[in-house]
């Protein structure tokens, strides 16, 4: 839950940063263990705030129903080497990378 | 102990739009002969790239949800759902999560003689993702330093990346893997229908996987009225036909009675359908179910419709295959069996209705045409189809020589009748009049024919 | 200098032949080369053979032409520009070269502007101060050991600086208006959807806005008129007509209502800037306007409101960069990028979406109506911008909740989509530039842009240069 004294353990820091696809050191886990815990502390101060039958809003752009047609854009198509201009690894018109052994 | 199983189905269908779900990219990723080809700022995920909805595919979308009997939400919107893979390249897919086109539906079956009911719990809208290779390639880098050192790598190709992608999902209320193989029959012949994808499991246009977990039931009585889901559900990927859906689904629901039999339940995971050795097996397991973290989409403003889109939108859909069976048995005075044959794919059932138009050949006998491929269909019109059918049965007027000919052999081959009607017996010159319509394959004319026959045997 | 002088009087220049397109861009790299080893401004400076060659060409060219043509600019380094560099300011990207235009630099480019530099900036946006870059800080040109604000720190140093005429900068929580007031430069923040953010690298996609940066009210203006207007790329922008800016700047502003929240003017708050506000409040009513004092008791949680939902959206949007198809691994991040990354997956992870996303997008709507309340009987609304004067470079880099802190004034108005102009209004006892914004309603900036405007016709704030600059 919320509260004004949140404190993350280093454990729960290194969870989220796995979720968030980090790899973090022992000192920077430390730190930021501190300071994330600070700022959810202080944002937590939203939880004293009245929102009883208060709808959220997502976006305020005021629109919907934004489309575009079904038609090729040929003047957005990048070229191949386009694509691949700012790989650091590539192969034969492939991004590379370190094999992959999840699933399959 | 009686054991049901309870399946659930999940399947994505790649919408055949020309172009891409966010962007103008060209929608043709198994068309494509090389990779990252069909790519673009924003289903390449470049920095400050952002998606703009494809009018097209959500409109089929919206019609797949009524063709599945679903209610259709006036108000829907497009979420993100967060994770990291390299064949995701903005680290998120836009997909739907709460709010979804579709929601609410149901496609009924035939299993044997009964109808069945499945519930679809919902419809919606996402992209796919790019397609991952894995290859060993050399590495000119190793510090081995040994020459012919190669390192085992996986390749990305984007060209798919960003296809419209609709994902349909059932209740589980498949009871056995011939109703989930009739399900998807059914569901496939229903999007083909609609034209909005080639379905295609080869190509992999649509894909599926079944939840499977299998109750204890401890009474014969009892048997179809399943109190509660059981507490587990194993899901299958890799499957790529209907068949081996079929078999997977047996194969499993054999693995889940062995462990419930010894009082434990099957591990809840995600296992992968090996059609070689005909089991399956299990994935690496994460440790934690993914947390997808879903929010609304702030580059996409949502979506609301009004009640008379909405009608629109249902006079779009086109006819059927359950609703025009009905009419062909009723048309046509068509049998339920040939009407089913011939409305299995749209293409057919249109060629049939063409060819039957012009009223010049009964249905019942285009239909007995088409059905029993007296004619190859692809490669003749419908009107040439009428044609050909005409010509076939049309008597063609003999020609004196062969009439004589055909006669005269009659009367060779049937000396018997011959002196039996000399002797006066009148019916014999029926058989052998008989006789010469069969030979002649209905071509000769039987008034010709007698008086001819009366002739030589005066 | 050439520099000195707004776009209108540039441009008439140029035409009257009083000075060459190819004068302006030699003054502009002399600048750079004067000053900017010392103010640090710039990331990419863009060829300077290659910048003389179009500005000959203009001055060769067609005898009429528009306002920005041949007018230099800079890009906060946010934008992508194809074939030049783009760095967002993080290593992650220090590499990266973008293989297409943001929508906003091609217009540009289609007006004949010429780009001269990439600016520095708080990478990825996150920060208020330019300090938070791989590219080391942005010096203020009115104080080197201070900082210039962010994150568009770079391009209000550059005009402050004369090293360029004008700046596209961007906005998601005061990124435009906190550097302007700290520089003492005029900045916009938009309209959420006004501007096409197609190109802009995302920080908080709800947030983000794209806005003109100049030396006045006016040059905004002339600005914004051509670069605002519907982006088939971006599905957020907006398809409301863009009004002709510069032909609403000399209304008198007889009649306007302006509101002062004065429960917004206590403790925090430098006195200094109090007392500039204040007489900033006296100026209006000399020319005309009404000012009356409002209260806006909610606004206490504004920065929670914004530190949810920001960190939120930019997790999500810094997902992309993974190091396979551009740019390095995201081991290259900042702390402070780090830092915000955590607090968004946190505050979007299962059990705690609830509580924290849901609950200050709720918090949103309260802020919503507090704005539109107040907006519907007042024309605009006068606030601060920065709580302090320009801090010493390594303050608020030291202390994370500090720098949330200093954010007070100006993270509100981008959840709420509302614009907000910032315009000089004095300076501290120690020479260092103050500045106070406009809020209006949504799409209103030709009425801010007035009020901006009449303001710098009876005050000579906005015309000051830092010493350092000669």
């Amino acid at each position: 839950m919320a509260d004004k004294n949140t404190k993350l353990t280093p454990e729960e820091i290194y969870k989220l940063a796995k979720l968030a696809n980090l790899s973090l050191n022992e000192e920077q886990i430390k730190k930021l263990a501190d300071s994330v815990s600070s700022i959810l502390s202080y944002v937590s101060q939203l939880q004293s705030l009245n929102t009883a039958n208060i709808e959220e809003t997502a976006q305020v752009t005021g629109q919907e129903n934004v489309f575009r047609e079904d038609i090729v854009d040929n003047e957005r198509m990048l070229t191949q080497e386009e694509a691949l201009s700012n790989a650091k690894d590539k192969h034969n018109g492939y991004f590379m990378v370190k094999a992959i052994f999840e699933e399959e | 102990m009686y054991y049901k199983p309870i399946i659930g189905m999940e399947i994505h269908v790649e919408l055949k739009t020309v172009s891409k779900m966010f962007c103008g990219c060209k929608n043709d990723p198994f068309g494509a002969d090389k990779p990252n080809i069909y790519t673009c700022p924003v289903c390449l995920g470049l920095p400050g790239a952002l998606p703009v909805p494809n009018r097209k595919a959500v409109e089929w979308a919206v019609l797949l949800g009524l063709a599945l009997n679903c209610e259709i939400p006036l108000f829907s919107k497009f979420d993100r759902k967060n994770y990291f893979y390299p064949d995701l390249p903005k680290g998120y897919q836009i997909s739907q999560y709460d709010q979804p086109f579709a929601v609410r539906g149901f496609l009924d079956i035939t299993v044997g003689n009964e109808k069945k009911r499945i519930g679809i719990t919902r419809v919606h809208l996402e992209e796919d993702t790019g397609k991952l290779m894995h290859a060993t390639v050399d590495d000119p880098t190793s510090p081995s330093g040994l020459r012919g050192a190669s390192k085992k790598v996986s390749l990305i190709d984007f060209n798919r990346s960003g296809v419209p992608l609709v994902e349909i999902v059932t209740e589980a209320d498949i009871r056995s893997s011939e109703e989930a193989r009739i399900f998807l029959k059914k569901l496939h012949q229903i999007i083909r229908y609609l034209e909005i994808s080639d379905a295609d499991m080869e190509k992999g246009s649509m894909r599926l996987e079944p939840n499977i977990s299998v109750q204890k039931i401890q009474s014969r009585l009892n048997r179809d009225k399943i109190q509660k889901l059981p507490p587990y559900k194993v899901e299958v990927k890799n499957i790529n036909s209907f068949s081996f859906a079929k078999k997977a689904i047996d194969f499993e629901t054999d693995r889940h009675i062995a462990i419930l039999e010894t009082g434990k339940y099957p591990q809840q995971e995600t296992r992968g359908w090996d059609e070689k050795k005909g089991v399956t097996f299990s994935q690496r397991s994460k440790e934690e179910a993914q947390d997808y973290r879903y929010f609304p989409e702030p580059d996409i403003p949502p979506i609301r419709w009004s009640k008379s889109q909405i009608s629109n939108f249902k006079a779009l859909i086109p006819e059927l295959p359950d609703t025009r069976i009905a009419r062909f048995i009723k048309e046509y005075g068509l049998s339920e069996y040939d009407a089913t044959v011939l409305t299995e794919d749209k293409k057919t059932a249109d060629y049939f209705e063409k060819a039957v138009k012009s009223k010049t050949i009964p249905a019942k006998t285009v239909a007995n045409w088409i059905i029993n491929k007296k004619a190859d269909i692809s490669k003749l019109s419908p009107e040439g189809l009428v044609n050909l059918i005409q010509a076939k049965t049309q008597k063609l007027p003999m020609s004196e020589k062969d009439l004589e000919e055909v006669i005269n052999k009659v009367l060779a081959v049937n000396s018997k009748a011959v002196v039996d009607y000399k002797a006066g017996k009148e019916s014999a010159i029926m058989f052998l009049l008989g006789q010469v319509m069969r030979q002649s394959h209905g071509r000769a004319d039987a008034t010709t024919t007698r008086k001819i026959l009366e002739n030589k045997l005066k | 200098m050439i520099t000195d002088k707004s776009i209108k009087e540039i441009h008439l220049g140029l035409r009257k032949k009083e000075f060459s397109c190819e004068e302006l861009i030699k003054e502009t790299y002399g600048n750079i080369e004067k000053y900017d080893s010392r103010i640090n401004s710039a990331i990419t400076i863009v060829d300077k053979k290659t910048v003389l060659d179009k500005a000959r060409q203009t001055d060769n060219g067609k005898k009429e032409f528009d306002l920005l043509t041949g007018m230099p600019f800079v890009l906060k380094d946010v934008y992508v520009t194809r074939g030049i560099r783009t760095t967002c300011a993080s290593n992650v990207l220090a590499d990266y070269i973008p293989q297409y235009d943001a929508t906003v630099y091609k217009k540009l480019l289609d007006l004949g502007a010429l780009l001269i530099g990439k600016m520095n900036q708080d990478a990825w946006g996150h920060g208020g101060s330019t300090e938070n870059t791989d590219f080391g800080p942005t010096h203020n040109p009115w104080d080197l050991k201070r900082v210039a604000g962010g994150s568009s720190g770079g391009p209000a140093a550059a005009i402050s600086g004369r090293m360029t005429v004008f700046a596209i900068g961007e906005d998601t929580g005061g990124s435009i208006r906190n550097p302007a007031a700290w520089c003492n430069i005029t900045g916009l923040k938009v309209t959420c959807g006004r501007v096409s953010r197609y190109g802009a690298i995302a920080y908080a996609s709800s947030f983000d806005t794209i806005g003109p940066m100049g030396k006045s009210a006016e040059d905004c203006a002339v600005i914004l008129e051509r670069i605002a207007g519907k982006d088939p790329y971006d599905a957020t922008s907006s398809p409301a007509s863009v009004p002709k800016y510069t032909s609403f700047l000399n209304k008198p502003l007889k009649g306007r209502k302006i509101a002062l929240p004065k429960d917004l003017l206590g403790k925090g708050l430098d006195v200094e800037i109090k007392n500039a506000i204040l007489k900033a409040v006296n100026k209006f009513a000399e020319i005309g306007a009404e000012i009356e004092e409002v209260t806006m008791p909610i606004f206490d949680y504004g920065l929670a409101v914004y530190y949810v939902i920001a960190p939120c959206e930019t997790s999500s949007n810094l997902a992309r960069y993974d190091g396979i198809r551009y740019g390095f691994d995201r081991s290259k991040f900042t702390e402070e990028t780090i830092r915000r990354i955590m607090i968004g997956t946190y505050a979007l992870s299962a059990g705690y979406y609830d509580a924290f996303y849901r609950k200050a997008q709720k918090a949103r709507t309260l802020f919503i109506k507090a704005y539109q309340d107040i907006l519907s009987k007042y024309d605009a609304i006068l606030m601060p911008v920065n709580p302090t004067p320009p801090t010493v470079i390594g303050e608020l880099m030291s202390d994370p909740l500090q720098n949330l802190l200093a954010d007070f004034y100006t993270v509100t108005q981008n959840p709420v989509g509302v614009p907000s102009l910032a315009v000089p209004c004095g300076f501290t006892k120690d020479k260092l530039p103050i500045g106070m914004q406009l809020i209006g309603k949504m799409f209103t900036e030709e009425l801010l842009l007035n009020i901006g405007h009449q303001y710098q016709q009876v005050t000579e704030w906005h015309k000051q240069k830092p010493d350092i600059i000669s």
